[in-house]
């Protein structure tokens, strides 16, 4: 039972996991930049969400304001902070890494002004279906409605961001304004704007991320509840593991990541919770530093 | 005159590129841009097409203004730029690497159209429609290169150094199409090229640049038969 | 190189003096604040070597200098080694602990090599906990005793904790000059330049990478354990991410090249928190406010430096002084 319990555990935090990791890629495979603000976004967005909730009673509202104010959230943060990166773009030591200290920056800014706003007193967000297990001949299961909500939203989320990126003619320009933003211009396609719409969708992932790992816990929110930078990193690391270019990647490197965390969690120490992602992460760059569905070469970025 | 570049001058930074060019070229003419290196031909073309902005100077086309104007804007307005080596996306398919050339139209009727177009000109693009792009050869990858910007359906093409890399025969071959759709399609062209025989025999009109400064413009012919012209880029 | 060595000597002795001179004109609270500038002058010169001068952008110095707290603390109760040998003990094991991360994340660059050390900065403090050796999450006693008799009955505790660090600090800044100016640092700066030129020159990447990661460390470690020293006690609350954050943001700010500049880093790290009381109380705000106007200011601070200056001010001015005289001609 232990064992279906650890697996259930492991699946559900996998596909928040998955999310973040969606949040990563969505930005790398349009920008080239990995946004280490992810979780300060995803904040501020369950915030916004917490404040519909408060007002109009219904998670799904709060829900789909949250997306749109990570989306705004997103699209803002590209268009005052991404493109000053750019045009002051340096060549001293710290150029390829400017963007990484200042997405990190945004982060803490970001929970600064937060807590400066909201306090740092827990809210609560209520979750729309029940968190109690179901139950089976007796038994029952970590598994719960919440659970399963969960599990199947991140799929059909996944599933409509793969459907957008490959099939479609603003999938096709963010690809190409990823991989080479002079060709991409040079075929009419207006690349800045284009970045930040993949900025505002990677906002909104982020945000369903941010209210789905709140209720998932025990509702409770504050500046410093989404554990954020450990999220953020299991998060990137997810996506490492998907290999950084692909979105389904990123689902399984959640998955993954997280019933790797689960079960080191239950078989060998709970205590090893912080510490795991880095073991895992070393041991993954080690083995396939391309990830499992990476191109080749993507360990230098 | 369709083109109209007037004492252009563009600089690297503090180092000057381009000095006081003017080039005039005509409707449905080829214009080949030749000179050697760090001539400053591939500068002149990536500032025609909007990815530099000149220091002085002024460009027209088809009667408007275009200094200042951004690539993307550009290519709406109908000129298209195939830059010098990496003018496909690798990561892309041979359809995907296409459909980015129209894109912009936004209608994917005339797309698809244009894609069958591309392919009857071009049979091995056909051949490979669904490979990813790094899976072609140096010349099918300059083959997808033009195609692209065919796409778009341009009235002005920029072309540069297209023969780089690729073997005489299929050198000879793209030299022929870009002649054919010159032709066909009512093209203006700039070709800019290293390979100043091959580039002079299907152009109308030649332009050759030295150290960032026009040396000489005639027609084409003229230009193959001048005996220091031939000294100096014909190599007899 | 005789002569510049000399003048570095003497140029160090006379900060030394002034110190000294300044620590008994100066009322507690400074004292007590100077002792921090002296630790952050070490900790970011930690940062200038390894991001600045080798390239590699780690999170981790935070933790590094956890490791050197923690075995100093580990030496004074469980060895009961004298605080001297304490200090040396935690350079020690922050440099083996640099050395293992290094081996780890040479092969490491850009967001990977980040996101590597950032979850370390987050994982390794919390083991602490796990081990009673280390006292859990309460943490260990670090006592370095009472100042001697020897300097009078005046001479108090922040002013006997400020002449450790500030000596600590002079002495370590004189080393790490050194070394940055030695070969190991013309290969450093090699290596950020141009990876793959550097490799055919004959440079050993991996090694030069994992020797600048030790070396870093090392200095981490002493900062670490001068850190707890301050604060009297070492427990993982001391060493959050924010305080790795807080290195990377003094260093760009003093010019993440520059090692000189690391005093106007570590001046800023300390007087950001004052600031923002300052502003705070002028613009009477909430308690809410108060306790995070300095993370917000320090971050903001952070953002606009690596925007606009992002090479830091020294290093700006010089390289628009060269891009002058090239127009010039």
């Amino acid at each position: 039972m232990d064992l279906v319990n650890t697996f259930l555990i492991g699946i559900t935090s996998g596909t928040i996991y998955g999310l973040m990791a969606i949040s990563i890629v969505l930005v790398w495979r349009s920008t080239r930049i990995v946004n280490f603000g992810v979780s300060g976004m995803a904040l501020l967005s369950t915030y916004f969400g917490y404040e519909a909730m408060t007002r109009l009673e219904s998670f799904w509202i709060g829900l789909a304001v949250a997306m749109i104010g990570g989306a705004v959230v997103g699209a803002l943060v590209e268009i005052l902070l991404i493109r000053l990166l750019e045009k002051h773009k340096s060549t001293g030591p710290i150029a390829s890494v400017a963007p990484i200290i200042a997405t990190l920056g945004l982060a803490s800014l970001i929970r600064a002004t937060a807590a400066m706003i909201w306090g740092g007193q827990d809210v609560r967000i209520l979750a729309p279906v029940s968190n109690d297990g179901f139950t089976i001949n007796g038994t029952t299961l970590v598994f719960s409605p919440l659970k399963l909500l969960i599990l199947v939203t991140v799929l059909v989320l996944m599933l409509i961001l793969s459907i957008i990126f490959q099939k479609t003619n603003i999938g096709l320009s963010l690809r190409a304004s990823a991989y080479s933003p002079e060709i991409a211009r040079l075929s009419g396609i207006k690349v800045n704007w284009v970045r930040t719409l993949g900025w505002a969708l990677a906002g909104a992932a982020g945000a369903v991320a941010g209210m789905f790992e709140t209720v998932n816990g025990n509702g409770a929110l504050s500046p410093y509840s989404i554990e954020s930078f450990l999220l953020l990193v299991i998060g990137f690391i997810a996506a490492v593991i998907g290999g950084l270019d692909s979105l389904i990647g990123a689902v399984i490197g959640g998955l993954v990541l997280g019933l790797m965390i689960a079960f080191v969690l239950m078989y060998v120490s709970s205590g090893l919770f912080f510490i795991a992602p880095f073991i895992i992460l070393i041991i993954v760059l080690f083995i396939r530093p391309q990830g499992l569905f990476g191109a080749k070469a993507a360990r230098r970025a | 005159m369709s083109l109209n570049v007037s004492n252009l001058t563009v600089h690297h930074g503090a180092i000057c590129a381009i000095s006081q060019v003017s080039i005039a070229v005509p409707t449905g003419k080829l214009a080949a841009i030749i000179g050697s290196n760090g001539a400053g031909k591939t500068t002149l073309l990536r500032t025609i097409s909007g990815l530099k902005h000149p220091t002085e100077g002024s460009m027209m086309w088809k009667g408007e203004k275009i200094v200042g104007i951004k690539p993307e804007a550009l290519v709406r307005r109908g000129i298209s730029h195939v830059s010098e080596g990496k003018s496909v996306i690798p990561e892309l398919t041979v359809r995907e690497n296409l459909e980015l050339g129209a894109i912009w139209r936004r209608n994917s009727k005339e797309s698809k159209e244009s894609i069958d177009q591309v392919v009857s000109i071009f049979p091995r693009l056909g051949e490979r429609i669904k490979q990813r792009a790094d899976t072609l050869s140096g010349g099918e990858r300059q083959m997808l290169a033009i195609g692209r910007a065919i796409m778009a359906k341009p009235q002005l093409l920029l072309l540069d150094e297209p023969s780089l890399g690729l073997a005489p025969l299929v050198v000879e071959q793209i030299f022929q199409t870009i002649r054919d759709l010159t032709t066909s399609m009512n093209l203006t062209v700039l070709l800019v090229e290293q390979n100043a025989m091959g580039a002079l025999k299907i152009a109308d009109l030649g332009i050759v640049l030295n150290l960032g400064k026009v040396v000489a413009v005639n027609h084409a012919q003229t230009l193959i038969d001048d005996p220091a012209v031939r000294a100096a880029y014909l190599g007899y | 190189m005789h002569k510049k060595q000399s003048r570095d000597i003497f140029l160090f002795i006379l900060g030394g003096v002034v110190l000294y001179f300044l620590s008994g004109m100066v009322d507690e609270l400074r004292v007590y604040q100077g002792a921090t500038i002296a630790v952050y002058v070490i900790a970011i010169s930690s940062i200038i070597l390894l991001t600045g001068y080798s390239g590699q952008v780690s999170l981790g110095n935070g933790a590094l200098m956890a490791v050197g707290a923690y075995a100093a603390a580990v030496a004074h109760i469980e060895l009961k080694l004298p605080i001297i040998l304490c200090f040396v003990v935690a350079v020690l094991a922050a440099a083996i602990g640099g050395a293992l991360l290094g081996a780890a994340a040479a092969r490491l660059s850009g967001p990977y090599l980040a996101g590597t050390t950032l979850a370390l900065a987050i994982g390794l403090p919390s083991l602490a906990n796990q081990f009673s050796v280390l006292g859990g999450e309460q943490g260990l006693l670090f006592d370095v005793g009472f100042p001697p008799l020897s300097l009078g009955e005046e001479f108090t505790q922040y002013k006997w904790f400020f002449w450790i660090a500030g000596l600590a600090a002079l002495i370590s800044m004189w080393v790490v000059k050194n070394i940055l100016g030695s070969r190991y640092g013309r290969t450093w700066r090699a290596i950020r330049g141009n990876e793959v030129a550097a490799q055919l020159c004959g440079i050993n990447i991996a090694r030069s990478k994992i020797l600048a990661f030790t070396v870093s460390a090392g200095i981490a470690g002493l900062a670490g354990a001068l850190l707890s020293m301050t604060i009297g006690t070492v427990s993982p609350s001391a060493f959050p991410l924010a305080l790795s954050l807080s290195l990377l943001t003094g260093a760009v700010i003093s010019g993440i090249s520059t090692l000189g500049g690391a005093m106007i880093g570590s001046v800023v790290l300390v007087a950001i928190p004052e600031l923002a009381e300052a502003v705070a109380n002028r613009i009477g705000s909430s308690e809410r406010v108060t306790t995070n106007l300095p993370g917000f200011l320090m971050y903001a601070l952070l953002i606009l430096t690596v925007l606009f200056v992002p090479d830091g001010p020294v290093e700006q001015h010089r390289a628009r002084k060269a891009k002058h005289l090239a127009l010039k001609q």
